[in-house]
């Protein structure tokens, strides 16, 4: 008999690509990308004259470029177009010195800064991006400029990540964290370590003592959702406030978030019905500064 | 230090007794600008390596360099516009 079993891999979640079906490009149409190769997902987008055309969202492998290509290539499926019809392309992100198409790299502050401008409009003042490895806290003026920003330490904690180890452990699908979190009648206690390696131990400490799988995802989140109010505190919260990146969708951080600060998010748009994705902010807004840059460009 | 203001002339990161600030270059309003911005190991602990300038007084070797004015102490929080 086998020993080993196959093991369900909860903290998978779903790739998928999106096509605009009211935007049908022509050559004369002024076709640009923006590739935002996370330190867990890579996601891409097409834009025709600055409207969202095509995205995708990939997650990213052990090798950069070849992710960058993955998420473009995975961008422009099933469009009709070709690299080649990319008239600029901007990568950004944690990877974003490695994304061999790219004419430019630009900082994933910027490009989410102007990503949210794009998604929600000119009245966000405060983003928080909550990527795989990092947490950013950027104020951004009516036209989607970086004012400043500040950023966590180096250190998965409260994190993207960290929520995937913990739908492992648990055993929940990651995509239903968020729910399962708010299935909790009192909110509990938030864990003590942020840390991902110490807040799993921690947690295993408290599934021993009896408590439901929900009870502790809710602690966890709760200490998340703290230290990303925290960040959003010290950068100074002017609203509107909008959450991006892939934590954008777990509704159990963006509530705890508006429960702890006071305020309401602009809600997170329904991306499953097709409505721009936040986790993609970051390519739309390269997307954009892709446009910008090859217009300033041809101006010279 | 505030990245619009500053014009890229390097007289604060001369004038800096510590040596915790150095040249970037930072991708502002479509273009690659040159600003003065701290050293990444000065970062976490910039209020330690600024003591001995008295930043207090708003009157540091690198806010008098900056004819830009776009270097000021937070340590008093009135200095915060």
């Amino acid at each position: 008999m086998s020993t080993t079993t196959n093991k369900e891999e909860f903290w998978r979640w779903h790739e998928y690509h999106r096509i605009m079906p009211n935007i049908k490009p022509t050559n004369k149409d002024l076709i640009t990308a923006g590739v935002d190769v996370g330190s867990v997902g890579s996601k891409a987008a097409v834009m025709v004259n600055g409207q969202a055309y095509s995205w995708g969202i990939t997650r990213t492998g052990s090798n950069s470029p070849e992710s960058a290509k993955k998420a473009l290539n995975y961008a422009l499926k099933d469009t009709g177009l070709e690299l080649t019809d990319l008239k600029y392309i901007v990568g950004t992100g944690y990877g974003r010195v490695n994304v061999p198409m790219a004419n430019k790299a630009i900082t994933e502050i910027a490009c989410h800064a102007k990503g949210a401008n794009y998604i929600w409009g000119p009245s966000v003042r405060t983003v928080l991006d909550v990527g795989g490895q990092d947490i950013k806290a950027i104020k951004i003026d009516p036209t989607g400029r970086v004012v400043s920003f500040l950023m966590n330490d180096k250190c998965a904690a409260g994190t993207g990540r960290g929520m995937e180890v913990f739908a492992d452990l648990l055993q929940i699908p990651i995509e239903e964290i968020g729910t399962t979190s708010l299935k909790v009648e009192q909110e509990p206690e938030p864990v003590s370590c942020t840390c991902v390696a110490f807040a799993k131990t921690e947690a295993i400490g408290l599934l021993r003592k009896g408590w439901s799988k929900e009870k502790v995802l809710a602690a966890y989140t709760r200490a998340m959702a703290v230290r990303m109010a925290n960040l959003i505190n010290r950068v100074g919260l002017e609203p509107d406030l909008v959450v991006t990146g892939g934590q954008s969708k777990n509704v159990g951080i963006v509530s705890r978030i508006e429960t702890i600060l006071g305020v309401k998010c602009l809600p997170t748009p329904n991306w499953r019905e097709g409505a721009l994705d936040p986790m993609a902010a970051g390519a739309f807004g390269a997307a954009l500064l892709a446009k910008a840059l090859y217009e300033k460009e041809q101006q010279t | 230090m505030d990245s619009d203001k500053c014009t890229g002339c390097a007289k604060c990161t001369e004038s800096c007794p510590q040596k915790a600030l150095e040249m970037v270059t930072e991708f502002i309003d479509l273009e690659d600008k040159t600003i003065a911005a701290i050293k990444e190991m000065h970062r976490k602990k910039i209020q330690y390596t600024c003591t001995t300038c008295k930043p207090e007084t708003n009157q540091t070797p690198c806010t008098k360099a900056c004819n830009a004015k776009a270097i000021w102490c937070v340590w008093n929080p009135s200095n915060l516009k």
